[in-house]
This record gives structure tokens, sequence and C-alpha cells, in this order.
């Protein structure tokens, strides 16, 4: 059988995917992150590298994740701290950290362009940022005050969700919002977008405001807690509860996304839970991932693609339940 | 209503955009000053593995590291010298923020004067450690 380039190139990625994940999780075998402070320096000593070998590892590791965070229509936070902390020997801890930076970084550089083009649109960011930064302050600090197989198992609970989110979850290209609520009116959140697609500028409005600012609350709250960053539960309350078009939905979630993973940074930054060794080479990992994934995707079958990402996800929040709850099986 | 964005949101874009790529560009530059060992580190490169394996409350005690804006006293270490991108990148939407303030005043956009003016000292508020530091 004659495989075809756009196979072939699926193929390598899946196989580049499956091989930084393996070398990763053999390789370091050992250092349980729950583990008392002295065994896992003990175990650590014992399983040394070259200090650059695991910043090595996370770029590579990030890189490919960039590609694929860009194929699937996800953030690059979802995918790298459930896999980063699930199957590379770093603690959970560091992990978030380093997730919220690579997140924060993520958006920014999206922002601007989002922006200009009016996809993002900033009157409606600002109240929901606004709820959703607080909370993940809040978040953040229960996340650094629970136990960490908690945290792990919550972890695994919520990438489990996700995962089914991804997997049901509709879209709705152009809502029928009827008449937007007295809130969203007294705020004028309301805009227009070119859709080149049909070729005509889109009106747009939204409604359900108060029940969309109170989801946004729990949304914030999981931001801090796991420092995924929240895109997979942004898109569908802007576009499923609010009514807002599913173009600016996304492009409004993605610049949300700097506003809320900023005040969950500085809580980790400011708790010592930022180590540069991990977070620079997972930020430019990622990011030179997502330039190639934009590149790639002309070329796959972004459906093919997302099925990977959500058998991938599924497999890291089965291991993140199982170093929550039997954190010696393995 | 044409589909164009708004002057604040233009504003904040440019912003963004300008302070997004100094931002990546001097954590490239300091994190290569760290790597290469132009200045020593404050936790030896070949030790960091010994810390990452350990909840954040254990890797400061074992550490003697200092959170918070520790790092600001100890610029002259490699490792130290790479928050200072990070904490530009994590202080860019409170300087869009600020930036976007006097054009919705002029405009007397009230509800969006105050809720900008309470998304700044909410980030504030949390960059400023107020909130708790780890360590001891």
């Amino acid at each position: 059988m004659i495989i075809s380039t756009r196979h072939s190139k699926i193929l390598f990625i899946m196989v580049l995917l499956s091989i930084s994940i393996l070398i990763a999780g053999n390789v370091f075998a050992s250092a349980e992150p729950s583990a008392a402070p002295e065994a896992v320096a003990t175990t650590a000593a014992e399983s040394q590298h070259v200090w650059w070998f695991w910043p090595l590892v996370l770029f590579i590791l990030s890189f490919v994740l960039g590609i694929f965070a860009v194929l699937a229509g996800v953030g690059g936070g979802v995918l790298y701290v459930p896999i980063v902390s699930g199957f590379l020997p770093f603690h959970l801890d560091f992990v978030r950290g380093a997730g919220l930076i690579v997140a924060l970084t993520g958006a920014l550089a999206a922002g601007p362009g989002l922006l200009k083009k009016a996809m993002a649109d900033l009157r409606l960011a600002i109240p929901v940022a606004l709820i959703a930064s607080t909370c993940a302050i809040i978040g953040a600090m229960i996340g650094l005050a629970l136990p960490t197989n908690v945290v792990q198992t919550m972890l695994g609970a919520t990438i489990l969700g996700i995962v089914v989110i991804m997997m049901k979850a509709k879209k709705s290209e152009y809502p029928d919002v009827q008449k937007s609520d007295a809130l969203s009116q007294s705020l004028r959140i309301m805009g227009v977008y070119h859709e080149p697609t049909v070729g005509k500028d889109i009106n747009w409005k939204i409604h359900r405001t108060p029940m969309g600012l109170v989801l946004f609350v729990f949304i914030g709250i999981m931001a801090g807690m796991f420092g995924l960053g929240a895109g997979w539960a942004n898109v569908p309350v802007l576009n499923l509860v609010m009514g807002a078009p599913i173009k600016i939905s996304v492009a409004t979630s993605k610049f949300l996304l700097s506003i809320t993973d900023t005040s969950a940074a500085w809580i980790y930054l400011n708790n010592g839970a930022v180590l540069p060794l991990m977070v620079v080479p997972s930020v430019v990992g990622i990011m030179l991932g997502s330039f190639i994934g934009v590149k790639v995707l002309a070329v796959t079958k972004p459906a093919v693609i997302r099925i990977i990402v959500i058998v991938v996800l599924g497999v890291a929040g089965l291991k993140a339940l199982q170093k929550g709850l039997w954190p010696d099986l393995m | 209503m044409a589909a164009k964005a708004t002057e604040e949101q233009l504003l904040y874009a440019n912003l963004l955009n300008k302070g997004m790529l100094i931002g990546l560009l001097v954590l490239i530059i300091t994190f290569a000053i760290y790597a290469l060992g132009i200045l020593a580190p404050r936790i030896p490169l070949g030790e960091v593995q010994n810390y990452w394996v350990m909840p954040v409350k254990d890797y400061l005690n074992a550490s003697g590291m200092h959170a918070g804006w520790a790092w600001i006293g100890n610029l002259h270490y490699g490792d130290m010298l790479t928050f200072i991108p990070i904490a530009f990148l994590s202080a860019l939407t409170i300087f869009c923020y600020v930036a976007i303030l006097p054009g919705l005043i002029r405009k007397k956009d009230t509800a969006y004067v105050v809720i900008a003016i309470l998304e700044i000292i909410v980030l504030t508020f949390a960059a400023s450690g107020i909130l708790g530091t780890g360590g001891h």
C-alpha cells in the first residue's frame, strides 16, 4: 500500500511524540516526586545526568507539544502540565509554575494579532478577566497549599474531564442570540468581525452574561490550581453559554489567558515554584513548535491529530490519577 | 459598525506586541548568560536536578533560596538574572491596562475604568508578594 505524503507526515509526528514521551518516561525511572525530600535527594543523586540533559528533553518535548497544540486547537499548557508531570521527574509544583509561564507567553504572543484583527474582543475580555484572574490567585494559593497527591488526583480527574469535553463539546459558529442581556447591554459588549469564508462582516452580541461570569469563577480557580491555562473551558462558556461566535470565543479565550495566567503566574513566582532551567527551554520549545505546527496544519488532517491528542491526554490523565492515588504502583 | 479594532484595543495590542518581543529576546539572552556560565548561578547548574524533584517548600529549605522578590538582590547570579524577563513578561498585562486607562477615562467609560482599575489592583497585589511567599 502506498502511504501518502500527508499520512507519512502524520505518522512522523506520532512517532516523534511517542519517542519523546518514551525517552522521558524511561530514562528518569526513579525520583517519585511525592516521596520524602531526603529519599528523593538520594535517588536523584544516584541518577545524575549532565545538567543540560533534562532541559534538552523538556525543550524537545515542548517543541512536539507545541506542534500538537496548534494542530489539535488546544493551548500548550493543557498538554504540558499532565504530560510533563506524569512522565518526567519534575515535581508538580514546578511543572505547574512552568506550565503557567508557557500558557502565559503563548497567550502574550498570540494576543496582539488577535486584538488587531478584532477577533479577540477587549470589551468582552475585560470583565471576564477580572473574575477569572482574581479566582486564579485563589486557585494558585489552594494548589500550593494542598498535599501533592491531592492536587495530582484532582489534576487527573480534571484532565479526564477535559478529554470528555474535547470529545463531546459542540461548537456553534454563530449562536442565535435573540436579545442581549441587561448586563452586556450596559457594558456594551458587542461587535463586528470580518468572516472571510462568507466574505462579510458579522455582527455579534452576547446573552446570559451573569451565568457566564459565575462559571469563570470556577475556570479561574482551576487555571490557578493546576497551571493548565483554561482555553478548554473558556471557549465553551463564551460560545455555548454566552453566545459569542466561535471565532470570537476562541480568539478572546486565547487573549484572556494572558490576563488570567498573569495573576496565577505571580503566585507561583513569588512562592519559588518557577525554575528558569525548566521554564526557558519549555517556553522556547513550545513557541518554536507552534510556528512549525501552523505550517504542518496545512498538510495534515486536524481531526486525526485531535484523536491522537485526546488519547495522549487520556493516558496522561490516568497517569496523574495513578500518581495521586497509588504513588507506589509504578 | 465596521469590523475594526477600537482605539484601546489597538493601543493594548501594540504595547503587548512590543513588550512580548522585548521580553522574549531578553529571556533568551539572560538564559544564555546563565547556561553558558558567563555569570555564575546561585545554584550550580548540575545541582538543580536534585531540587526540581522536591515540593517547592522542601526545595527552598534545602537550597537556602528565598522566594518572592529576593532575586532582585541577587542579580549578579546567572539564574537570578533570568527572572528579569520572566517578571517583565508576567507584568506586561499590568502595563497594558495602565496604558488604556487614560483613553477609557477620556471617553467617560466609567464601568470599564472601574473594572480596569480593579484588575490593575488585583494583578499588582498578586505580583507584590503580599499574598505570601514561600521559603523561610
